[in-house]
């Protein structure tokens, strides 16, 4: 439970840390809150030789809304998410899900670059961003590029941020209509079982706009295309919940883990992504 | 008169004593932070050890080349197996009568097994030297599955007594065998069982777990090679019993071995045993003359610690078909782990497990325990409880919710059909104790009427009906619980640990100035006894409680004691300290009735004075009392006001409960929610109220955390599957339901103030109160029996093998 050794950096700029970043190259890690990659390093499953800690960038910490769009960078924490009202008017469903993650302690320290940045399936944030089809901003040493949070997510750890890259915002657009975000747990503190992230917007008794992304239930979070079709052209009522369900329910591949078998969570899933949806449809 | 009435009731209150309310003298430093552990402390020079684990369950070690580790700048010594031997310390005794390695000797047997010890200059370095030890190892055969054990094809775990037929507790009929453990009548049993109208019959798992204290376990040793006085402080439940072991060990002599325990962050069991690392600290603090300090990280102490329960508990009941008990049988297959590592009194290897007839009158019964060796880890030790005690309640527990399926009968009235009555105490058990007092009947009709039994049962119909009418996904289950303890081990006749009989002490010292100390062979890890047994002291020597100090844990203090596990530092240390303040009363008597002027017999005790009969206004109070043994010369009685007694208890005492639960269950996702939880307690006479809560609410949540999901589980290669916190289960408040406590009060009538002990009893009958409350939700359903841990998906996987997903 002690890491290996390492060197500790502070860059205070965004384009200092890219270039240490580029000049340390794959032995250095950049750190966030730490709740992800301090737990790992005890377990000597990751053994960076250079830590380059971003808590010193004031410009990575700061959440913007205007024209419709919301801006988050990477260094928020999900504390500072969680308690934002000006972001709960915009998007409430990140308070929802920022609620579920973890325990208050590790909300004052996780980040939602680090969450979203991790690859870990089991972090809540990835599919909450896929469901909101946010873009993640990177710096690298060749400039700036966005990649969508449904394009970000390879397999597990792996997503399409270069090593030598930094994320340093993210951006989607302000939502309106009904939300949800539904989490089945063991307790306090732990990861999904199975969640469900839903956006429905209601036009008249119509649904105008179906978003749905699955978290912890695949090695990637997963956006639910056709289930999200099935909602929006077809409108939300018992059968096309169903529909839906057992179209994204297609889409998953579950593990077995000490949570259970996959055919369990399978099932637990399906349970979770109905209530999920008329929950969020209840209030559209 | 009424103002004489008032001022004893005054000075009876200002003694704070048996009854009172007291808060915890402890929580002052523990809430500020300024407790003592063992990780606190620090010495010149001291140096830090490490342990290089094994990653495998079974394996043969072929080589250990300590050679990179030792290039390390800051590395001091490596220790294995071969520097043991020459000293004779690369084996150690368990507390079961078996032999446990210290570093692994020639093979390893469960993964995290210790296979070599790292001393460096700090803990990152000793961390980063254990990486660099290269251990060769041939994978064996592994052994998990206990009912495999025995096959022609398993493997021989213990090659080290693979041709011994006899162990400490008799006959071995194969090597991965450890013991066989009978009581009762065996032949009456069967007999029954083959006659008996109505005979129900279950296996029973109560899954692995550990006790998991917030501290996990640690030692200080400094070898004083000049005067040759070895100090150690550690994380020791019992620091007289570790003094006794290392010096017999080591050969130090006794009196040059001081062994303290400091404050304990939790010991729940987990501390009583001897571990590899306690001997490691030694051997390298005599090898390098310097303070070696062992503290094991959490993924340690829950992989390679002493583990709970483990017992597949195979019965049958048999009943007439009105309902009476007429026999029980139970056959336990007991997984040991690698070695016998249990910490019961000796005589015992499965602990108390024959308090399986539990609350009923039982006339005819039959117990046997097989012990089997598994690639696991070695332990078996009482979880919060008294040597096995849980398993024996969970077992009956459930037992009797089986025959009242099989009777059509509802358990509440099956129990009260079969409890020991009132006027049959003591009772004698057909499994062979003598149970001290109890009124079962007084204390579940009690429980009955405060959750509005009949109500919950009528409402839980109501359910079942708008489940099956499609109305509702949810199910609700009402788990019943009566519950009798055996604690306060024990008799000496019958109780030893290690030949150690299992009495206990107290020393008194009473200042000139009124104040007491008062030392004990016990050790406090949270239980609150620097507050309670101030509290029985003040009631016996009238010396407020605010103005007695308790001491316990150094062995060079403290009077010989068998230490604090079982429940039984009330029953039996609490005890002495009773007998010892008679003593201190006896002598006081003599001292007041000499400066009375009158006779021994003209006066008697009041509250905090000796009183002459029929003068109430001539007294003297023990605090003149004391300041005279100090500086006046009374003839024929020695200066000073001191007292010990070693107290041997004339039998155990038998707390007991009736517990409640009422739990809302998700069919689908099988996620359950404790709507109530009624927890009646009795252990006789109650000394500090507010610390009895405090005790059932800690008990009942850990209760909750093993029914609910807590277990170490092991996958087919012996990995452990649960190492950390994140898949075992420790409830925070959030998980924590609201608790309703309430008591009836039958004293113990051997024990010198009634008191029988409480710190367990939450957790020997929570855990069937929540797994009954599971199993109950389906009875109506066609459920006869589903095993713990009840966690998610195992509640999901029992409502879908009954079909209630569609
Ligand atoms: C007990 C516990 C329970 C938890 N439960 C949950 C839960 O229920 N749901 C959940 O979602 N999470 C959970 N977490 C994880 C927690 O939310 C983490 O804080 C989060 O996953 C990572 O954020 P961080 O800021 O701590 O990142 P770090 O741990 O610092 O970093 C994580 C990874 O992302 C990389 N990284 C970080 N920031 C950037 C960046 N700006 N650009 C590029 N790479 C970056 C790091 O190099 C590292 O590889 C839990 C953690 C703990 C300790």
């Amino acid at each position: 439970m002690i890491t290996g050794n390492f060197e500790y950096h502070q860059p205070s700029s965004l384009p200092e840390a890219v270039a240490l970043l580029s000049k340390l190259g794959d032995d250095a890690r950049v750190i966030a809150g730490g709740h992800s990659l301090i737990p790992s390093m005890k377990l000597r499953l990751a053994m960076p030789e250079h830590l380059i800690d971003l808590q010193g960038i004031g410009e990575l910490k700061n959440i913007q809304i205007s024209g419709g769009e919301v801006r988050i960078g990477a260094m928020t924490t999900q504390a500072e998410l969680i308690a934002s009202e000006a972001l709960y008017k915009s998007a409430p469903i990140i308070r929802e899900t920022a609620l579920q993650i973890a325990d208050p302690q590790v909300r004052y320290m996780g980040t939602i670059g680090g969450n979203v940045a991790n690859g870990d399936p089991g972090n809540d944030m990835p599919a909450l961003m896929q469901c909101l089809d946010a873009n993640f901003v990177l710096q690298g040493p060749d400039g700036e590029r966005v990649v969508k949070a449904r394009e970000f997510y390879e397999a597990a750890y792996f997503t399409a941020r270069d090593d030598l890259e930094i994320l340093s915002e993210i951006r989607f657009s302000e939502c309106s209509g009904g939300f949800a975000y539904g989490k089945q747990k063991r307790k306090i503190g732990d990861y999904a079982t199975a969640a469900a992230a839903v956006l429905l917007t209601k036009d008249g008794n119509n649904c105008s706009h179906a978003s749905i992304a699955l978290t912890n239930l695949a090695d990637t979070p997963l956006y639910c295309e056709e289930a999200s079709a099935m909602l929006q052209n077809g409108g939300v009522n018992d059968e096309n919940i169903a529909a839906a369900v057992t179209s994204a329910m297609a889409q998953i591949e579950p593990v077995d883990d000490n949570r259970g078998p996959a055919e369990f969570k399978k099932h637990a899933a399906s349970i979770v992504l109905a209530s999920a949806i008329r929950d969020a449809w209840a209030r559209a | 008169m009424s103002a004489t009435a008032e001022s004893v009731q005054d000075r009876k209150a200002a003694l704070k004593g048996l009854g009172t309310s007291r808060k915890r003298v402890e929580d002052a430093r523990f809430t500020q932070g300024k407790g003592n552990y063992v990780d606190d402390i620090k010495l010149p020079g001291m140096l830090f050890g490490d342990f290089v684990r094994s990653q495998h369950a079974h394996a043969r070690v072929k080589s250990i080349d300590t050679s990179k580790a030792m290039e390390l700048p800051g590395v001091v010594a490596v220790l294995t197996a071969a520097d043991l031997e020459p000293l004779n310390l690369h084996w150690m005794p368990t507390l079961a009568g078996d032999k446990q390695m210290v570093l692994a000797d020639g093979k390893v047997l469960f993964q995290g097994q210790e296979v070599a010890f790292v001393v460096a200059e700090d803990r990152y370095i000793a961390a980063d030297a254990v990486d660099l030890v290269k251990v060769d190892y041939e994978e064996l055969p592994v052994l998990v599955d206990p009912f495999k054990a025995e096959l022609s094809d398993a493997p021989i775990l213990r090659e080290d007594i693979k041709d011994e037929t006899e162990g400490a507790h008799g006959a071995r009929r194969h090597p991965n065998h450890i013991f066989t453990w009978e009581q009762g009548d065996q032949a009456a049993t069967e007999a029954i069982m083959k006659e008996a109208p109505v005979v129900a019959e279950e296996m029973v798992y109560y899954h692995r777990t550990h006790p998991c204290p917030m501290e996990t376990c640690g030692s200080v040793a400094s070898m004083d090679k000049v005067n040759g006085k070895l100090t150690l402080w550690g994380t020791f439940q019992a620091p007289h019993v570790v003094r006794t072991v290392a010096s017999l060990l080591s050969g130090i002599a006794e009196h040059n071995i001081r062994v303290v325990s400091p404050d304990i962050g939790g010991g729940f069991g987990n501390k009583v045993g001897v571990y590899p690392g306690y001997v490691c600290s030694i051997v390298a603090s005599i090898v390098t003359g310097v303070p070696v300090k062992w503290v094991e990280d959490r993924m340690e102490n829950l992989s390679a610690t002493a583990f709970a329960r483990d017992y597949h508990m195979n019965g049958k009941i048999a009943a007439t078909e009105d309902g009476k008990i007429l026999g029980l049988w139970c056959h336990t297959t007991a997984d040991h782990g690698a070695f016998d590592a249990c910490a019961d009194p000796t005589k015992y290897p499965a602990g108390f497990m024959n308090i399986c007839t539990g609350s009923y009158d039982i006339p005819t019964a039959y117990l046997a325990v097989d012990g089997i060796y598994t690639n696991k880890a070695p332990g078996g030790v009482a979880y919060r409880c008294s040597f096995r005690v849980t398993e024996a309640a969970y077992f009956i527990e459930r037992m009797i919710e089986v025959l009242a399926i099989k009777l059509n009968m509802d358990a509440a009235e099956l129990r009260a059909k079969n409890f020991i009555r009132k006027e049959q105490f003591p009772y004698q058990s057909a499994l062979g104790w003598e149970y001290d007092s109890g009124d079962y009947h007084t204390a579940w009709n009690k429980a009955l009427e405060a959750v509005d039994y009949k109500g919950l049962r009528a409402e839980q119909a109501q359910q079942v009906n708008d489940f099956k009418a499609g109305k509702t996904r949810k199910l609700m289950g009402i788990g019943l619980c009566h519950f009798t303890e055996i604690v306060g081990a024990g008799p000496v006749k019958n109780c030893d640990i290690l030949g150690m009989g299992m009495f206990d002490s107290c020393e008194i010292r009473i200042h000139p100035t009124g104040s007491a100390l008062a030392r004990l062979g016990t050790i406090s890890q949270g239980q609150g006894h620097a507050t309670t047994f101030a509290q029985i002291l003040a009631t016996e020597i009238g010396i407020s409680a605010d103005e007695i100090t308790i001491e316990e844990g150094d062995t060079d203090t403290a009077p010989y004691g068998l230490g604090t596990y079982g429940s039984r530092s009330t029953p039996v240390a609490g005890a002495a300290t009773a007998m010892a303040g008679r003593k201190i009363r006896a002598k006081a008597q003599m001292i007041a009735a000499y400066l009375l002027e009158v006779h021994d017999n003209d006066i008697e005790w009041e509250v905090d004075r000796f009183v002459v009969k029929g003068a109430p206004e001539r007294f003297k109070t023990m605090k003149e009392i004391a300041f005279a043994s100090y500086n006046q010369a009374i003839p024929g009685v020695e200066p000073g006001l001191e007292a010990v007694s070693y107290y041997d208890p004339p039998n155990m005492t038998y707390p007991f409960g009736a517990y409640i639960c009422v739990m809302d269950i998700d069919v689908d996702t099988g996620v359950s929610d404790v709507r109530k939880f009624y927890a009646l307690d009795d252990c006789g006479t109650r000394i500090n109220p507010m610390i009895i809560e405090g005790q059932v609410h800690g008990g009942l949540t850990e209760a909750l955390a093993i029914a609910m999901g807590q277990e170490i589980a092991y996958d087919e290669l012996g990995n452990v599957k649960t190492g950390t916190l994140m898949d075992f289960f420790i409830p925070t408040s959030w998980e924590t339901p609201n608790y309703q406590t309430d008591f009836t009060e039958t004293p113990s009538p051997h024990h010198p103030i009634g008191a029988k002990g409480v710190g367990e009893s939450p957790n020997v009958g929570g855990v069937p109160a929540f797994s009954n409350a599971i199993n109950d939700a389906f009875r109506a359903f066609g459920l006869t029996h589903t095993n713990m841990p009840h966690d998610h998906w195992r509640v999901w996987k029992t409502a879908n093998d009954l079909g209630l997903h569609g």
